[in-house]
This record gives structure tokens, sequence and C-alpha cells, in this order.
């Protein structure tokens, strides 16, 4: 089925933006952040981009403190999951201009607008950076 | 309040507020209770019954936005009651013409969710031609969520969907060749990578193309992806690139091209893993394992064996494990020396997570592939002794397995054991191995310089201060059989022997205690002692279970804990291994007179518990007393009384649990099966046999009986006309269970060996006992286990049915129309086509007797009758006279009485016709519920079959059981 879910997480190990794309109980959640968190943020440049962690493979990039984790079953092409992160945050990029951590907690969101503008139960929906953005742009105009 | 919940705490209070938030007229309060309620809610929630009706207005309101929106929240949370409401109007918004793409790649993505969760509801027949259509599509966000429909939809059945084959290959045409995308869709210069990947993902669900156009055009693609792909500067563009070009490779690989394409693939892999960008290094190791699986391609593969081996030395876990892995497939007969080798000197320096899978990994290999058995010896030793924390027990109790098996082995073995003792710091399971070895074979070397009994008692004797309880008991054991090969007996070794009993004697632990009287009180009967403690019989080969345990451990990482508890569970089962010794061996020294008894009444009870066999679920106490007479007397006078039954009243009362009828041939031995008194049953089993049995007819593993002492498993395995099933029997009690006996009656038409099953079950402990089946001809007849024990002062006896039944044999298979009709025609009239109909059939809808026959394995093919109210079903059946061979069966229902319906069964053997049309029927009107609960004398005769209310069949069942008996006197 794909994307399992998508993380954002702080050096620190705070999570900044969650989104599951299949249920889990708090708990669970809790859980499974922490295993996996303290897994990447142990992990340095070198080593590659993919970990496996119980039965999902996890991808993650990072950018500057922040950590992009993104959870996938064994039916996803890793490096497309790679790339979609970082298409990702070149779209907020485009939003935000120059996004940081602070955009994404304040805006939170915002963030979970364009999430779900590309990703929808899973399956990426739109690669296209402007029509990710109207809706956003419509609420905008809006408020 | 996303923001509290996603830090871990309930915001159930916000949750109201949400829901009615999406009735709002307003756009962003209605996105926000969008957003939110899809987050924070799951399907089965009860808010949102509150907003369906808001969000089907939305859906089918005109405003494009929220129809966004809606279609969002259903895609992400839909459950059964979306499916259910919205699912036509969501079907209709992905084809109309009239809406912007911006629906209706949404549009697709809810539909496939819906599908997903309930694909019962969603109705997808005929949805080729409209899938075809999307296909068309020029925008390319509706590409991209078709293409997520289609995945789904041919991963379910690829048959109706070839008409969007060639489609899919236009799109990567155009995409990869033409490179005609609009500027947005372009990344960093590739035109929209996640659709070419997931188009060539969907490429894959299809077995094969084979329109040759259609592969041509596509090979010319995937050839100019292989080549054109370069390493270039930007890491964005370079990632992207090659994540098409890992999926081209995918796609090549299921595609089983040309050799060349192939080569051409695996040069190009080989490139990969000595790439140092790690990412690539990575998937290189992960598709090259991927390859190992598809094609023949090995030879090509092991010229990397070398770079693979650095690779195991990377400092990434990741990528060491994907060599492990790869390494592990790649291994085989040539190359399995140099590979073992390898990881044994890789383990002691490996990190700590993944010792474990490597020992376990490198013993599999070294026993799959040993060029001789010494190696392999030798190779489990030196695992055992670099990394025995994390050898599991397993790898020990098969070394011990494979020594005892072969004789040349054993004083190889018996040696290397004795230079590891020398060793100054050895580990535990070291100990335990060499003692064992040492205790079974030292004899064998005993003229070797330093090898005599003595020298080898006392540096075994050196380990005993330092080891856990567990290895003293092996130790006691050996000392044992060390002192049993002493011949002549050495008065000084065996004083200082029983010094050591008698000190464990007192021992805290019972295990260890009672070994010790037991050993101490033996070795005074002097010459009975070498009786009792010979050399172990060989054990029974089975399926190694390392390679077992393998399979679990690539098994979810969570399930971890229950693999822990299954390796629990087979020490103790390996425990009833070593423990045969003390419980074989006792009997012979106090009643020896008896010890020989429980295996000739097995052989009586045979022949007249035929006619019990399907009376299964009888259950009875047996007292123990009359049914272990201790002298011959009393079977000499139940002798007459045997014979003067009538045996036909053995099969009428076949279902009485009163064994002394049926003429018992071979008389003298009649004594087991003397009358014995009925007793008010005391143990109760736990669940309805039958209704155990009959789950246990559709799924092939479960549990087969259970009361409080005892559970009994089952695990099967059928191929073709033969299958393998393997009984667990666990212990669910502190106490052992005694005189286990395990039988099988097997009706005539199957061949059924069922190995060893040890007279005691220890506490808590699982002993595996695997049963081979043959089929030979096609019967309906069930299979018997006769199974009994001891526990206190209470005899159990239960007769099981063995899930060994018509339909396991049966391997489903399609058929096409073009097939169908010509086989159905060919096979005309009786005895090879029969009709019936059947009344008073239990109701149920057609789509429930189409999962009723699918999980039969009678595979449904729809679509080829007309009539909507008829099914179609076709398998082939496998048996040792009948090979395979191929049976249709055709099913008329009456839309108006669903209690009636015509049944129609084909296949090119009278035999087999009957005996399916009378399986199908009874499995149409049997009703196996709980209302039959297990009466606790005896049920009266055979209880799941039903009452069968057809005058042609009740004679055939009837007879059956003394047709049986008939056969077998």
């Amino acid at each position: 089925m794909g994307i399992r879910f998508i993380l954002m997480v702080n050096k620190q190990g705070q999570t900044r933006l969650a989104q599951y794309f299949e249920y889990l109980t708090l708990e669970e959640r809790r859980a499974l952040e922490g295993e996996i968190v303290r897994k990447c943020l142990a992990r340095n440049d070198q080593q590659c981009s993919f970990v496996e962690h119980r039965n999902y493979k996890i991808v993650y990039r990072r950018y500057a403190s922040l950590f992009f984790l993104v959870g996938v079953d064994n039916e996803e092409n890793e490096l497309a999951i790679l790339e979609f992160i970082h298409l990702l945050v070149e779209t907020m990029d485009r939003h935000f201009g120059n996004v940081c951590e602070l955009d994404i907690m304040f805006h939170l969101e915002k963030a979970h607008f364009m999430l779900e503008e590309m990703v929808m139960n899973g399956c990426i929906v739109e690669t296209s950076k402007s029509n990710i953005l109207t809706p956003i742009q419509l609420l905008d105009k809006a408020s | 309040m996303l923001y509290i919940y996603m830090l871990g705490y309930d915001v159930d209070f916000g949750h109201m507020e949400a829901v009615s938030l999406i009735s709002a007229p307003k756009y962003p309060e209605k996105q926000v209770g969008y957003i939110v309620t899809s987050c924070l809610l799951n399907e089965n929630h009860d808010f949102l019954r509150l907003a369906i009706n808001a969000v089907r207005n939305d859906i089918i309101g005109r405003n494009e936005t929220f129809q966004c929106l809606a279609l969002t929240l259903v895609g992400n949370i839909g459950g059964r009651d979306f499916a259910e409401s919205l699912a036509l109007d969501v079907q209709k918004l992905l084809i109309s013409s009239s809406c912007r793409p911006l629906v209706r790649k949404k549009a697709a993505l809810c539909l496939l969710r819906l599908f997903r969760k309930n694909p019962d509801v969603v109705n997808v027949d005929g949805w080729s031609d409209r899938m075809a259509q999307l296909l068309d599509e020029r925008d390319l966000g509706v590409l991209t969520s078709s293409m997520s429909l289609l995945v789904a939809l041919v991963s379910n059945d690829h048959d109706s969907y070839w008409s969007c084959l060639p489609k899919c290959v236009k799109i990567l045409e155009r995409l990869a060749r033409n490179q005609d995308v609009p500027q947005e869709y372009t990344y960093y210069g590739i035109p929209s990578p996640w659709l070419q990947v997931k188009t060539m993902r969907a490429l894959q669900y299809f077995p094969t193309i084979e329109d040759p156009n259609t592969r041509r055009s596509l090979f010319e693609v995937l050839q100019r992806i292989l080549m054109g792909t370069d390493v270039v500067k930007n890491v964005n563009k370079n990632n992207a690139s090659h994540a098409v070009l890992f999926e081209a490779l995918a796609l090549v690989m299921h595609l089983d091209a040309e050799k060349e394409m192939m080569s051409q693939c695996v040069a190009l892999l080989g490139k990969f893993i000595a790439v140092r960008e790690p990412n690539i290094r990575y998937l290189g190791l992960e598709n090259m394992s991927r390859m190992l699986m598809v094609t023949d391609v090995l030879d090509i593969i092991k010229r990397h064996q070398a770079q693979i081996i650095t690779s195991l030395k990377d400092p990434d876990i990741s990528i060491r494990r994907r060599a492990l892995d790869l390494l592990y497939g790649m291994c085989d007969v040539s190359n399995a020396k140099d590979i073992v080798e390898e990881l044994l000197q890789y383990l002691s320096t490996a990190d700590f997570a993944m010792r474990e899978e490597l020992a376990l990994k490198a013993a599999i290999l070294a026993e799959k592939f040993a060029p001789d058995l010494s190696w392999y010896v030798d190779v489990i030793l030196q695992l055992i002794d670099k990394a025995g924390d994390f050898v599991s027990d397993d790898i020990w109790f098969r070394v011990v397995q494979f020594v005892t098996n072969n004789e040349d082995l054993q004083p190889y073995a018996a040696v290397k054991a004795r230079e590891y003792l020398d060793k100054p710091a050895i580990h535990e399971t070291v100990v335990k191995v060499s003692a064992y070895i040492l205790g079974e074979y030292s004899h064998l070397l005993a003229r070797r310089p330093g090898c005599s009994p003595k020298e080898i008692f006392s540096i075994i004797h050196e380990k005993l201060p330092t080891v856990s309880t567990s290895t003293i008991a092996i130790l006691l054991s050996t000392y044992a059989k060390i002192l049993m090969h002493t011949q002549p007996p050495d008065l000084e070794l065996q004083n200082q022997i029983w010094a050591i009993f008698s000190k464990y004697e007192g021992c805290i632990d019972v295990e260890i205690q009672q070994r010790a009287v037991e050993y101490f009180a033996l070795s005074r009967k002097g010459a009975a002692l070498s009786d009792i403690l010979a050399e172990m019989p060989k054990f029974p080969e089975r399926q190694s279970a390392l390679i077992k345990k393998a399979e679990d451990t690539e098994a979810d990482a969570a399930e971890q804990s229950a693999i822990k508890l299954r390796a629990q569970q087979q020490t103790s089962n390996a425990l009833v291994v070593t423990d045969q010794r003390p419980a074989n061996g006792t009997p012979p020294v106090t009643q020896l007179s008896l010890v020989k008894m429980p295996s000739m009444s097995n052989v009586d009870h045979n022949p007249a518990e035929q006619g019990v066999s399907q009376a299964n679920g009888t259950l009875s106490v047996v007292d123990p007393q009359p049914s272990r007479p201790s002298d011959d007397n009393i079977g000499d006078l139940l002798v007459p009384l045997a014979i003067e039954g009538p045996p036909g009243s053995a099969t009428l009362s076949g279902h009485s649990p009163v064994f002394g009828f049926g003429g018992a041939p071979n008389a003298e031995d009649a004594l087991a099966i003397a009358p014995v008194e009925e007793q008010i049953n005391t143990v109760q089993p736990i669940g309805n046999i039958a209704e155990r049995f009959h789950a246990l007819c559709l799924k092939d593993s479960g549990v087969l009986y259970e009361d409080p002492y005892i559970q009994i498993g089952i695990k099967a395995e059928w191929r073709v006309h033969q299958g393998r099933l393997v009984l667990f029997l666990g212990n669910k009690n502190t106490a052992p269970l005694v005189s286990v006996q395990a039988l099988i009656l097997p009706p005539s038409h199957l061949k059924m060996e069922l190995s060893l099953v040890p007279e005691t079950i220890p506490p808590r402990a699982q002993v595996q006992c695997p049963l081979e089946v043959v089929n030979l001809r096609p019967s309906r007849d069930v299979a018997v286990l006769d199974f009994s024990y001891k526990f206190g002062t209470n005899v159990v006896n239960v007769k099981l049915r063995l899930p060994a039944i018509l339909n396991k044999f049966f391997q489903p298979i399609t058929v096409s129309a073009e097939e169908f009709f010509p086989q159905w025609r060919s096979l005309s009239g009786p005895p090879l086509k029969l009709q019936e109909v059947v009344r008073g059939v239990r109701s149920m809808s057609l789509v429930e007797m189409a999962n009723l026959f699918n999980s039969f394995r009678l595979m449904v093919c729809p679509g080829l009758d007309p009539n909507t109210n008829n099914l179609i079903a076709s398998t082939t059946f496998y048996s040792e006279s009948t090979r395979a061979m191929l049976c249709l069966v055709r099913i008329e229902t009456d839309p108006a009485d669903r209690t009636q319906l015509r049944m129609t069964v084909a296949s090119g053997d009278p035999t087999l016709t009957f005996e399916l049309k009378e399986f199908i029927k009874e499995q149409l009107i049997s009703i196996p519920t709980a209302s039959r609960a297990p009466s606790p004398v005896s049920l009266q005769a055979q209880p799941a079959e039903p009452p069968q209310p057809l005058p042609t069949s009740s004679p055939a069942a009837l007879s059956d059981p003394g047709a049986m008996l008939a056969g077998l006197l």
C-alpha cells in the first residue's frame, strides 16, 4: 500500500509533524516514533538512507536540523521516496520561502494541507508544485 | 489540537468540534474540519457516522474544492459505511468528463481506498474498459493516482485488465522516450519519476507480455533507461534517475528477458555494489538478491563475491544485512566453503545485533551445502565456540542429531569435542555439545592417548563447577555413560562418579536430582545399565529446525517475542529427546513384564477400533486397572468373548466406546482390549472437537484438540497427492504426561506413517510428531488419530478425525470457457458425470457458497455460466491411482428456494466423481454449529456426517465403516 507514515523530527528527537496512513493507537505511535528516531538519529552521513525497522523500511533524509522520515512497506521504490521527500521540502520552500523548523511548527496546519495534497492513503497523488499549492493559496485568500 | 495529539496526548474532547466544522459553509473552516477529522479519527469511530451525510453532500455538490476535501477525507479514513453509501458517487466522479482533473485524481485514490477496505462492497467488474480509458488521460496527476488504483486492481485480478497493459507501455514511452511532459511535472529534468516508477510497478503485476509489439517497445524503453542513466553531480537528479533505473531492473527481472539484457543488468548491479554512494550500494545488493530468486544468473553474480564480502564489513548495518542476505542466497555447493568460512571469520568481529542471525545463517548454509560431514562438525563447533551466546539451542541439537545419525562421523566428532575441551576458556554451549558427544562416543577413541575414560571424565568434570543447571544435567548423563562404557569397570572411577551422583541427589533442581538418583540406582544394577544406557537410537530424519527458524526470523521482527517463545518450546522439545533415556530406562528395571505391553496392545486396538474410526470426538476415560492386566489369564478368558461378539455388531456399534467387540484375530494379545467400565468423564475437552475439525478442513494449521492437560495442534502441508502433517503435542501441566500413545487408524485409501511418539511428555513441553500422508485413491473416509495418555490415575483416550480429507488433495485451477466446455461435453453421463438434486441445503447466499467452494480449494470460475444463479467450479485432484485429474462442478441454484439445488459433478474417474459429489453434498447440508456440544460419554455415530436426507446416500454412508472394517480384516 506504499507509504505508511511520514514523520518530521528535529535533532533533539522531538516530533514536529506526524501523519499516519494506517491506524495505530497513541501508545503504539509513541513507541514506534521513539524506536525509529533513536535508530535514525544515530546514523551518520556516510551511511545509506534506508533502515529496516520491524516490517517497515524507513527512508529518511536530513535537512539542517530536521529529519524527514517516511515509513514504507516492501512494495515501494526507496529512491523514489527519497526524492519525494525532497519534493516535499521544495514545495514547502516555495510556500514559506526558505523553510525552517519554526515554519512547520507554527504553520502545522499548512504543512498538513500540503501533505494531504501530495499523499493520499499512502499513495502519491500530485507531484506538481503549483497544483499542490493552489488550495493553500485559496485558503490564504479566503482568510 | 493536532499539535497536542502529535505530542501524544488524548484529544477526544475536540472530536465533536472537528466533525461539526465539516458542515460549516466557509472554506477555511471546512478545510480545518476535514483535516483534523481525517488525522484524528479512524474508520471505526462513532463520530464518523455523524459526518457521513455532510461528506456526501460535499461530494455530490458543485463546488470542486469542497469535493476535493470530502474525497480526501474518505480516501484517508473511509470505512465500510462510507463504501456502502458513497462508492457509486465516487465512481461516477472518476469517469465523468465534466470534472476537472483535480477532482478526478482524488476520486481515483478514494475509490482505491474503498476498494481495498471492502472489495465486496465496491463493484469493479467491468472496470477494465474504464481503466483503459483513464490511462489515456493527459493530466499527469490523474495518471499518477489512476496508476495506483490500477496497481491495486491488477494485483487482485490481472486477467481482466489485459487491455490496460499496452496503455501502460505507451505512457512509459511517452515519459521516457518522448519526454512529452509539462514543465511543472519534470523533476530535475526527469519527467515525473514517480509516475514512471508506478507504471513499471503496475507492469510487474502482469505475468508476461504476449503481444510481440508491446513487448518490443517496452524493451526498447527499458533498454534506454538501462543505458541512458549516468551518474551525475546533482544528488537529487541522480537519485531520481536511479529510482527509475532500479524499477526498470526489477521489471526486466520480472519479464525474464533475454539472456543478453539480463547479463547487462547484472553488470550494472555489479557496478552499483562497488560505488561509494551508500544508497545505491544498498539497493544494488538488495536487487541482486532479488535477482537470484528469479533467474539463473548465479554464475555471473558469483564473480562479484569478493565485492559482496567487502560490503559485509561496511560500517552501515543496513548494508551489512543486505550483504548477508545476498551471500546467504547465492551460496551453493561450489562456494559454500568459502562463504561459510568468511562468515565465521566475520562472526568474531560482527556487532551484537547481527550475530544471532549470522550464526543461524552460517549453520544453515553449512548444513545445506556441506561437502562432507566432518567439515560440517568443524564449522559448527567453531561457530559455537566463537559466538556461543548467540547460538540458539537448535543449532547444537542439530549437530548432535547429525552425529548420532552418521556412524562414520562419531569418532571424528568425539576427537574434535575432546580438543575443544582442552581450551582454557570455553563457552557453556561447547561444554554441552562436547559432553554429550563424548558421553556417547568416547569409547570409540579410548585407545588414543589422553582419551581414557578417566581422563575424559576428569576433563569434563573440571567444567562442572562453572556451568548452569541445564548443563549439569547433561554432564550427569555423560558420567553415567562413561561409567557404562568402561569395561572392565574401573573401581576408582566408579567411586568418583558415585560420589558425584550422591552429592547431587540432594540438589535443589528436580531434573538434576532425578537424574542423579536414577543413574545411581541404575549403575548399581550392573549389567542392566548397559542395556538402558545403550547408544541413542538414530533420530528420525526431519526438516531442519534451523531452516524453520530462519523462516520465522525473516517474519516480522515485532514477533520476536513469539519466536523466543517458540525457541523455548523447542528447547523443551529437545529435552524430550534427551529425557528418553531415563524415561525408557526406568521401566525395564522395575516392571519388566509390562514393558512391551503398550506397543502390542496398540496393534490390537487397531482392527477393533477401525469400526470406531468414524466416531470422532469420542472421549472415554479408561479405568487404568483393568486395562493393564498384569497376567495373561484375563486375556485368555477374554478371547472367547471377543470371538463370540458378532462381527457385525462392531460395525453397527462402531461408535460405542466398549472396545471388547471386534474379532481380534491374533487373540493371544487381546488382553489390552479388555472391556472396560465406562466412567463418568472427568476430562472435558475444551472447545468443540467437531468444530475444530471443520475449521481445520478449511485451513492447514490450528488446534485439533484441547483439554485441561494437553493441547494437540496440527500443521499441514500438501503437495499433489502427498501431505505432511505435524502434530504438536503440548503438555499444559507442571507434571509430565505419561503413557502417551498416538495411533493412526488410516482409511484404506490413505497411506500414513507417524513417526515415533515419545511415551512421556515433560511438563510444559511440546513434542512434534511428523506424519506423512499419501493419497492412493479418491475417498471421503477420514483418518482417525487414536490418542491416549495418562495423567495421575486418569487414562484419557480420545479419537480425533484428522483433517486429511478429500479436498486437501485438490489444487485449484481456473479454466477458461474454451477449456471448460469441451471437457464438460466429453465427460457425458454416468458414471463419469453425475447429477443430483440436493434438498435441505443450509441457507447461504451465492457469494457465501462461492466462498465455501473456494475455501475447499474448488476454484469458482465466474462468468462461465450465463445464468448468474449458477456456479461453476473446477479443481485438480491428485492421488496415486488417478494422478492429476480435472474435476468440474456445476451448481444450479433456485433463487426462489434456497434450500435446494441441482449439482452436476464430472471428472475422468467414476469413483472420484461419486466421492466428490458426496463430499460437496455433505458440505452443503452439514451444519457445523456449536449446538452439537460434545456429549461427555460418546457421540452417536458420525458427529459431523450430516443427517442424510437422501435415500441414495444413506446406505452408502452406513456401509462405510463396515466396508472399512471388512477391508482391514
